[in-house]
């Protein structure tokens, strides 16, 4: 192996910093939140407990987040099983051209760089209109699909660009219908890339807040009560929260990311046809 | 701008001469395309569609303090147009949306760059690229609060400066300003401009960084004339994406500026809540044209479908 250049050590060490201005806040208040009793918001640290990680599971001090924990993961839940069912669809009608492809396609780009605040405002103006009630598992949920529903796409047209045709052809020649095409041979391959499209479904979903704002009605999803955390609690309650939530979002990821190479890993393993298209 | 969709449909793989289909299966692609697509189409018209068209029709309604109604009037956009404190929080909104490119594009470019020629094991690059990615699924907000201990007024940074002995006095700057707002703008969406970086850099052809190191091209001129123009249609992709993000925020500068500062977003949002929705919709709709008008511009430059 050739020397590595000094550009390389310079490089490593702008990349490590970038990492360390990531990573670094999130551990602080993840170290934050086991603050002594007597703690408050910043350094030092006036002790170590769980004292504030405790304060989380008695209702009335911090409001409703545990209802808001489980609307969440229920919204988290819906939306990532629709965006991957809508996208998948989405991807295979984009591999062939139909009337008002262009179109559509330029719509999808539209939901993903509209301010959200459209959103919320827009659809809060109809519900109102009609006379409906907002609620997270309609109109907020409709809300966020704007927003996953463009990546879920996006993925799609990533994966279909480097699909290899022939797999199809060869099926179809043996006789396959074209739906035992799809769900013997296309969806198979593509199998993979499902588990990062349900990824974004599901974390972006968790963690949105601009788009659910107005549309979420009287019971709020988690991060809109932990916005409202922000404005009336001053205690590390909400770095416990904070931490709590990000440690559940990177178990969530890991285990997507896990579950993506278990199957790449079964894949190599027993030689299937289906792993070498990817 | 119809010319250039038609562009966009013709990029799509070219639908394959269907070999001997069966009877009974003979859908049109136009049928059976539409039928795929039908349940995006329905989420994009109810969702999408129908709240730009009430924001439209809503920007021309009248309101009283308690209510709108039905209208047809210019009022909003007047009021609007004629209020010098529109053109100043434009001229914000797109102050932090050029600060913020610059930095993101900067740094973004930077890493990516690290990732894709200088890390040499394709195992270390997926890795530390997902290191990179991986804050991209966890919550803004979070990720927002989790500044406070390091720029208030005792927290980490001033702490930290006044121990080393560079200032005398905590500096009052750090939070809840222009400059915390661009750091937490940096913080969260460097990561829209690594991916697509990363992901073009991936895809130049190796010989061709070899071919202008054999005819004796410097690694800063290989940088500059071979990978820099290849790069161009994910630096545009990232561009896309921060410059909509920022544009269209209203949450990260109402936070990290203690609601000191002001951009399009929140002058909707403080609109909304005094329940002025028929104001809020008129100044929506700048925002939405503005917005559109910048992408339009971007789009000219790369062709999103392809480079995915």
């Amino acid at each position: 192996m050739e020397k590595r250049p000094i550009s390389f050590y310079v490089l490593a060490a702008f990349f490590c910093l970038f990492v360390l201005f990531l990573y670094g806040p999130t551990i602080t208040i993840g170290i934050l939140s086991f603050q002594g009793p007597q703690g408050g918001l910043t350094f030092p640290m006036r002790g170590v407990s769980v004292h504030w990680f405790r304060d989380l599971f008695q209702e009335q001090a911090v409001g409703d987040i545990w209802g808001a924990f489980r609307r969440s993961l229920g919204l988290g839940l819906m939306v990532m099983v629709t965006t991957v069912v809508v996208s998948v669809m989405a991807g295979l009608a984009f591999r062939k051209r139909f009337v008002g492809s262009g179109l559509l396609f330029y719509v999808a780009i539209t939901s993903l760089v509209i301010p959200s605040i459209l959103i919320s405002l827009g659809i809060g103006l109809i519900f109102n209109q009609l006379g409906l009630k907002v609620h997270w598992a309609t109109s907020g949920f409709g809300a966020q699909l704007t927003w996953t529903l463009p990546f879920g796409l996006l993925i799609m047209f990533a994966v279909f660009n480097r699909f290899d045709k022939s797999y199809e052809e060869a099926a179809r020649d043996q006789g396959a219908t074209s739906w035992q095409t799809i769900r013997h041979v296309v969806l198979p391959i593509i199998a993979p890339s499902l588990i990062g499209v349900a990824l974004f479904g599901f974390t972006l979903s968790y963690d949105e807040f601009a788009r659910t704002l107005l549309t979420a009605g009287s019971y709020n999803t988690l991060p809109l009560e932990v916005f409202g955390m922000t404005t009336n609690v001053t205690s590390p309650v909400i770095y416990a929260l904070g931490t709590l939530t990000t440690l559940f979002s990177f178990a969530i990821i890991g285990v997507f990311l896990l579950g993506a190479w278990v199957m790449a890993k079964r894949r190599a393993r027993l030689g299937s046809d289906a792993g070498k298209g990817v | 701008m119809a010319n250039s969709v038609t562009d966009m449909a013709g990029d799509a793989p070219p639908a394959q001469p269907a070999p001997a289909k069966r009877a009974g299966r003979k859908l049109s692609p136009d049928v059976l395309g539409w039928l795929q697509a039908a349940p995006l189409s329905v989420v994009m018209i109810g969702f999408l569609l129908a709240p730009i068209v009430m924001i439209v029709i809503v920007s021309f309604w009248g309101a009283t303090e308690f209510s709108i109604y039905p209208d047809f009037q210019l009022d909003n956009y007047a009021f609007l147009f004629g209020s010098e404190v529109t053109y100043r929080v434009f001229f914000a909104t797109f102050k932090y949306a050029a600060i913020t490119w610059a930095l993101t594009l900067a740094i973004g470019f930077t890493v990516a760059y690290f990732l894709a020629f200088h890390v040499r094991s394709q195992t270390m690059q997926i890795a530390l690229f997902l290191l990179c990615t991986i804050p991209f699924w966890t919550s803004n907000i979070i990720r927002m609060i989790s500044w406070i201990p390091f720029l208030g007024r005792n927290g980490i940074a001033n702490s930290t400066l006044i121990d080393w002995g560079l200032i005398d006095e905590p500096l009052e700057w750090l939070l809840y300003s222009d400059f915390s707002v661009i750091l937490a703008f940096v913080h969260l969406y460097t990561l829209f401009m690594v991916v697509p970086i990363f992901n073009t850099m991936m895809r130049i052809d190796g010989s061709l960084l070899e071919a202008a190191r054999d005819n004796g091209a410097s690694g800063f001129q290989t940088l500059r004339h071979v990978i820099l123009p290849l790069t161009k249609p994910g630096i545009m992709i990232g561009t896309i994406f921060v410059v909509t993000l920022v544009m269209g925020d209203f949450i990260t500068v109402r936070f990290m500026s203690g609601s000191q500062r002001a951009n399009v977003g929140r002058l909707i949002s403080n609109d909304i809540s005094l329940l002025q929705y028929p104001s809020a919709a008129a100044t929506a709709v700048i925002l939405l044209l503005t917005v559109l008008m910048v992408i339009g511009i971007l789009l000219r430059f790369v062709n999103i479908r392809k480079e995915l």
